[in-house]
């Protein structure tokens, strides 16, 4: 086989409907989110010759690829970081297509995680294989004695220092919140479709991290799955939609950095990986961030909003507050932010829900539409791409 | 400042809290709780601290390390209650605190005898233990004046 650099290209998106209790199971939520991108795409799915998913995703690769009929497949890897995977499937898929290796990479992530497990609340004593190796989550289990058990403990605890110094309220988080609920409203996809909140809403919600997060600052626990089909542009343009290239794409995990337990690097009120990601993305494509008609932005809890939208220099430290208050992320705004209601509002499907609607915005078919989209920014953190216009 | 409470005098009934989960690399520090010991991995080579443990140091990659006592001295670096759901093993919602130690090295930990209002960021703080299920000590800090 010849080796060519190749253009990639997102050509196909798929997902379930998202749920509380899909009542079925993750490998059927896989296998019908992962055919909705094939048939999306316009691709058989027996021609996938690449697999990725995330290293906790419990479905097994052949497994899926059985119910899909793959008839040769070629390369499968999975990406750790929990949530920060969500981009880093995307790098990963274009770096396999970009060395000619494979012609069409299948995205997955499929869960239950609200009808069989549950992610918010405290582990389960018997199963710590959360804690082992292979999840980019090294020091988590240093957390565990002292009652930091969920991901919204550790995610306030790497949010404090930063709130702190810049004096960022909990009633400031609320205007994440506020917007992302609104788009949620308006779409039909979204668990919380028709319902917007208020900012009194936000403040009247309880305390799950007290005085950091309320419940309201908190991303849903969703069933669902969403797949995402990646070959090379020029294949792409010959399928049923309009390809979305991936224009850039990286990882970046700087030194003592990790996922979740991020409590090591020498400065707790900015984020380091996603730093590293910015300069990366800026670097390989030339752009800057006024290039970016609008962002996903993984919002699993709503001061990593603030915090990203500082590290990729959408503004200032400890601006970011004021950027969200002053409505800069509404539709209108500079930079509308998870258009689809973010985890917060659409579902929590690890972000690549998130992933799939900055497709459809280059697209052009998101609910929410963003007016003259060139260039869409999707971050999960530790990874992310910059989606085009073909 | 409210006075802090010997943790000790409430400890009449069984310890909840759980114990730590020990791997190879960080064992020595967990059984130096065992005795009330709060001890640091140091490199032997460059003098500089590091935590969590490990056997390789970052700045000279040199294997050789020594266990040595900490100050016990730091400051809140950050802190939270967490209220929902209320963690395993404990009565009351436990203050979850990363310290700053004065060795220049961050850990997670609880934060003792203070209350919740009282609570401030760069607060001095010194370690003492809190027993755990099976037997086992953790390091915890308090207010230090
Ligand atoms: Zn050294």
């Amino acid at each position: 086989m010849t080796r060519k650099f190749t253009e990639a290209a997102i050509a196909g998106i798929g997902a379930t409907e998202f749920s509380k209790a899909s009542g079925r199971s993750e490998l059927q939520l896989a296998a019908e989110c992962s055919l909705a991108a094939c048939e999306d795409a316009g691709v058989d799915p027996r021609d996938i010759d690449g697999m990725i998913t995330f290293t906790i995703d419990n479905s097994d690769e052949i497994s899926l690829a059985r119910c899909l009929g793959v008839k040769d497949l070629a390369y499968t890897t999975r990406i750790p970081g929990g949530g920060a995977a969500a981009a880093g499937t995307i790098f990963q898929a274009m770096a396999l297509v970009n060395a000619g290796l494979c012609q069409n990479v299948l995205i997955w992530r499929a869960m239950n995680e609200r009808s069989q497990y549950r992610f918010g609340q405290n582990p389960n004593q018997a199963n710590m294989s959360g804690y082992t190796a292979g999840h980019g989550t090294g020091s988590l289990l240093w957390c565990i004695p002292y009652g930091a058990m969920t991901p919204a403990s550790w995610a306030a605890l790497q949010a404090g220092r930063y709130m702190h110094r810049y004096g960022v309220t909990n009633r400031d988080l609320g205007y994440v919140s506020v917007q992302q609920r609104k788009y949620a409203a308006t779409n039909p996809k979204a668990w919380f479709y028709q319902r917007p909140i208020t900012l009194e809403d936000h403040q009247n919600s309880k305390w799950i991290m007290e005085p950091l997060l309320r419940l309201l600052d908190c991303c849903q626990e969703s069933d669902g799955g969403v797949a995402i089909l990646v070959t090379s542009l020029e294949r792409a343009k010959d399928l049923k939609q309009p390809p979305v290239r991936i224009l850039g794409a990286t990882q970046s995990i700087p030194y003592n950095v990790e996922v979740i337990s991020n409590y090591y690097h020498d400065d707790l009120t900015v984020m380091p990986e996603a730093m590293g990601v910015a300069r990366r993305l800026w670097a390989m494509t030339g752009l800057k961030p006024s290039d970016m008609q609008c962002a996903m932005i993984y919002d699993a809890f709503t001061p990593h909003v603030l915090l990203q939208l500082e590290a990729f220099g959408f503004c200032k430290p400890g601006e970011a507050k004021d950027f969200v208050k002053s409505g800069q992320i509404a539709i209108d705004g500079a930079l509308p932010v998870n258009t689809h209601g973010g985890l917060l509002g659409e579902a929590y499907i690890h972000g690549m829900n998130s992933m799939a609607e900055g497709v459809r915005q280059v697209r052009g078919t998101s609910v929410n539409q963003v007016k003259n989209v060139q260039h869409v920014l999707v971050s999960s953190g530790m990874a992310g791409a910059i989606l085009a216009r073909a | 400042m409210s006075e802090p409470t010997e943790p000790a005098a409430e400890a009449a009934p069984k310890p909840t809290r759980i114990a730590p989960i020990v791997t190879p690399d960080a064992k020595s520090f967990w059984a130096a709780a065992d005795r009330e010991e709060f001890i640091g991995q140091k490199c032997s080579d460059c003098g500089r601290f590091r935590f969590p443990p490990r056997p390789m140091c970052p700045h000279c990659h040199s294997l050789a390390r020594e266990e040595v006592p900490l100050s016990g001295r730091g400051t809140v670096y950050t802190w939270a209650v967490p209220r929902h759901p209320p963690p395993f093993g404990f009565r009351e919602p436990p203050i979850i605190a990363v310290i700053a130690l004065e060795e220049g090295i961050r850990m997670v930990s609880n934060v003792v005898g203070v209350k919740i209002e009282d609570m401030r960021h760069d607060m001095p703080v010194e370690v003492t233990f809190e027993p755990t299920m099976g037997n086992h000590k953790v390091p915890v800090f308090r207010p230090r004046r």
